[in-house]
């Protein structure tokens, strides 16, 4: 079985329109994240989340009203359902926490309690100490403001160290234009990701900030696959020109590209659709992940190689294209 | 055909003993089935998230332990002055590292010199100044190592206090510089928690110069309102009986008769009153110290003191030498936590939350639940799509991915790491590029047989030729999931663990096990085909 018969897309010409494309997307994501600022989890910038499990079917707007009567910053404090439906779990979360040098780090979490108390949703009788109990508070997070601030830094070095370490095995086992190829569309999913993460208003989690460095191992797998490709074409299809190489061997791999994000993007829709509330913004920024990823090894990583072979070698190696109507096929017998 | 017999022995032991180790104990856990006492203990890890329970970071404020020694050197720089009678105005603490001594006059700066270099020059480094001050500032590689034993201390401390408690599998770690996390699984009482380890706990027993009394001011009376230097005002509560209401004061000695280091055990027993009260015991020095206050000070009162507050202070009626009680009107609980705190000895210093995190018996069931839906429903819409798009050798696949599960869930159990919610996510995420592997083996199987090739060399090449493109494609997984290792705590490494044995194992059912799979089919077939 086939998706796709014998393609021969000229994916190399529409090299310029697909960075166009990206780049319009990523500058839209980097304006958005610094008019409306990129939300952040309570385990960045600090702040209480306190999951309630009511007896009864308390609807959210009952328990907006009580927080922001109730509780200092409760204005802007993030009220939502939690957990399946007939739970009557309510999830709030609120930016500030009590201070962490006076040791009163649950005086917010204390304040939500006595406000929901005070507005007739309880009576709320401390941890739930079973599974079965209700009128209880079924979890809370607490993160002093000091705590947060580094996480976003280390988050960043582990993405960068990680993208270096990729870069030079990938220097290594192909060659330095594969593995900037490389590089630049992991990157590119990355910011990809977190334009898509900004406009759906996800927040940045420690769970977020793991599936985006997922992503970085994962987006390169379909380019390492595809070069792996161009390689050996390289070996067989010497008088060819890089460009064509390239297209051709995207053109081969093709199927495997799809079936292999189609499968993996299986398993995280699973995810995304029953995986509970924690890990539905991982699964979410997986989603994006997979499907950038597999655009990019497509249309970005092949492209860059094409391109940076051509500013090296201008004469030899032109930027321009084999005629679109080669049949890929041609090239289908390896030399080997 | 003999090596194909071995290969299946190999897969069959592998994975017999991985279902063994990682599945049969969660089934024998689940359904009361037997298991031999050490199997059952290889039961995967649950992290807290799961389980449910408590976690802290705290930091210990090591300035605490810094300002005690400050304080104490300054206070033996005033004595060995006074005692060789070199005038000053004053000698002030100016922070946890540093005081200054003022006002000596020109001529006698070689006696302080002498003074300080007895008691200071180990610890700390002088300066001279204007006026006859000089300044005294703790050396940073002193300052630094006592850093370091008061954190390490914090941690036995806190360490001894939890098993105390009798919490199951605790983690007490030290995180960075004088930060520790600790994790109570199955612990809902975070502030109980919270009190038995923060507290600092030390017990102190000193002479009562003066008091109960309602003021501060009525103590110093006697004094002209001039608090000595030897002496120090202490408050706690009026006790049971008393006239006086709420807060009391006692003028006490600055130096402890007897303090916490002197204690051998303390545990609840109740007071004549019959109220919950806590009786301690001293070791030999301590005793011989104890006996010695006691017998010289029949008739005055002796101040049990807990934390700088005087828990009771009743009268001394005959030399006591080993035994005592506080008795301050505890609950049944307090008297049973102090002992518990009493017997694992002081904090070195005081703590500060920094992080607390309290997941209910309600979430972790919960998110269990959300996983193995999410982790069924992901396998079964891979098996159809691959025994849809693959036919017979998608079973292969199947075959493959569901290997690579068990032996990596048996793994996990057997290394003993543990599994979190972002773990399970891991987990999911293993199966769907754990078929990606075998996706690109068939497809170069497909392109070999439609290159003419016999199939059983189109097999062999397709295992071949892919072999190099999984290894770089898995060493780039790894290299990523190795950082995220390094970047995360608690649950996200959880999820970096999952996902890195997951795609070793992987390498090992893709290729070893599915191309043994393969072999056994096309083994004593003349003409082979394949369904692909």
């Amino acid at each position: 079985m086939h998706i796709f018969k014998n393609p021969h897309y000229d994916f190399v010409r529409w090299r310029w329109y697909a960075i166009a494309v990206s780049w319009v997307i990523i500058i839209a994501g980097l304006v958005f994240i610094n008019t409306k600022g990129m939300p952040k989890g309570v385990e960045f910038e600090g702040g209480t989340t306190v999951i309630v499990k009511f007896q009864n079917p308390t609807h959210i707007d009952t328990v907006r009203t009580a927080l922001e009567t109730g509780v200092a910053d409760g204005t802007n404090a993030i009220v939502q359902s939690y957990g399946a439906a007939g739970q009557n779990e309510v999830m709030m979360r609120l930016r500030t926490s009590g201070s962490e040098s006076a040791n009163s780090l649950t005086s917010t979490a204390d304040q939500v309690v006595a406000a929901l108390n005070k507005a007739g949703l309880g009576p709320i009788a401390g941890q739930c100490p079973n599974q079965t109990a209700t009128n209880c508070v079924a979890g809370t997070e607490i993160v002093g403001p000091t705590v947060g601030a580094d996480l976003t830094r280390r988050g960043t070095l582990a993405t960068v160290f990680a993208l270096a370490g990729i870069l030079v095995y990938v220097a290594l086992r192909f060659q330095l234009s594969f593995a900037v190829g490389a590089v630049v569309a992991t990157l590119h999913d990355l910011l990809i990701t977190l334009a898509f993460l900004a406009f759906f208003n996800y927040e940045l989690s420690l769970n977020v900030i793991a599936a985006i460095l997922t992503i970085t191992g994962y987006s390169m797998n379909d380019t390492i696959v595809i070069f792996d490709r161009v390689r050996e074409n390289m070996r067989s299809m010497r008088r060819d020109n890089l460009a064509h190489i390239v297209n051709t061997s995207v053109n081969q791999m093709l199927d495997r590209t799809l079936i292999t994000g189609g499968t993996t993007m299986l398993s995280v829709i699973a995810l995304y659709l029953f995986g509970g509330e924690v890990l539905k913004a991982f699964a979410f920024t997986m989603i994006v992940g997979i499907i950038t990823g597999t655009y990019s090894s497509v249309f970005i990583a092949a492209a860059i190689v094409v391109i940076w072979q051509g500013f090296r070698k201008p004469k030899t190696a032109p930027a321009a294209v084999a005629p679109a109507s080669t049949p890929a096929r041609k090239s289908r017998r390896r030399a080997s | 055909m003999q090596n194909l017999r071995w290969k299946i022995t190999l897969i069959l032991v592998v994975l017999f003993v991985f279902f063994g180790l990682g599945i049969y104990p969660i089934l024998a856990d689940r359904y009361h089935l037997p298991a031999p006492e050490w199997l059952a203990a290889k039961q995967l890890k649950l992290g807290l998230d799961l389980k449910g329970g408590v976690q802290l970071t705290m930091r210990v404020n090591t300035d605490d332990a810094l300002r005690l020694t400050t304080t104490n050197t300054s206070e033996q720089l005033r004595e060995s002055l006074k005692n060789g009678n070199v005038p000053f105005t004053n000698i002030i603490v100016d922070s946890a590292t540093a005081f200054h001594v003022e006002g000596v006059p020109g001529d006698r700066t070689a006696e302080l010199r002498n003074a300080a270099d007895e008691i200071t020059s180990t610890n700390y480094d002088r300066n001279p100044g204007a006026g006859g001050r000089f300044d005294f500032t703790m050396k940073p590689t002193i300052a630094r190592d006592l850093r370091e034993q008061t954190v390490e201390q914090a941690l036995q401390t806190i360490d001894r206090r939890v098993n105390a408690l009798g919490v199951t599998e605790p983690t007490i770690a030290r995180q960075k510089n004088d930060e520790i996390l600790v994790q109570l699984p199955g612990v809902a009482d975070v502030a109980r928690a919270k009190e038995i380890m923060g507290s600092p706990s030390l017990l102190e027993l000193k002479l009562v110069e003066a008091g109960p009394m309602s003021s501060k001011e009525d103590l110093l009376k006697p004094y002209n309102g001039q608090l000595p230097n030897d002496l120090e005002v202490l408050s706690g509560a009026a006790e049971r009986g008393s006239p006086d209401a709420g807060t009391v004061y006692y003028l006490v000695k600055k130096v402890a008769a007897v303090s916490g280091q002197d204690l051998r055990t303390a545990r609840e027993a109740p007071d004549e009153n019959n109220q919950p009260a806590v009786h301690f015991s001293l070791k030999p020095e301590g005793a011989r110290k104890f006996g010695k206050v006691t017998g010289d000070n029949i008739g005055r009162s002796l101040a049990i003191i807990l934390d700088d507050r005087v828990q009771s202070a009743p009268r001394i009626d005959g030399r006591i030498t080993d035994e005592g009680r506080i008795s301050g009107g505890f609950t049944l609980q307090e008297a049973n936590d102090l002992s518990l705190k009493l017997r694992s000895g002081a904090l070195p210093a005081s703590l500060t939350y920094l992080q607390e995190q309290v997941v209910g018996p309600t979430l972790g069931a919960d998110s269990i639940r959300s996983g193995v839906i999410a982790s069924g429903t992901g396998l079964i819409l891979i098996l159809l799509f691959m025994l849809w798009y693959y036919k017979l050798s998608g079973v292969n696949a199947v075959v493959a991915l569901l290997f690579n599960l068990i032996i990596l869930l048996g793994l996990m159990a057997y290394i003993g790491a543990t599994m979190t919610l972002p773990g399970i996510a891991g987990f999911v995420l293993t199966m769907g590029v754990g078929v990606d592997s075998n996706v690109l083996i068939f497809e170069r199987i497909k392109e070999e047989l439609a290159a003419q090739r016999g199939v059983r060399a189109s097999i062999n090449a397709g295992f071949d030729r892919v072999f190099w493109t999984l290894f770089d494609t898995h060493i780039a997984s790894l290299i990523a999931a190795g950082f995220l290792f390094q970047f995360g705590t608690g649950p996200i490494r959880g999820f970096a663990t999952t996902l890195s044995i997951g795609l070793i194992v992987n390498l090992f059912t893709s290729i070893f096990v599915s191309h043994t799979i393969f072999d056994m089919e096309m083994a004593g077939r003349k003409v082979p085909a394949l369904s692909i």
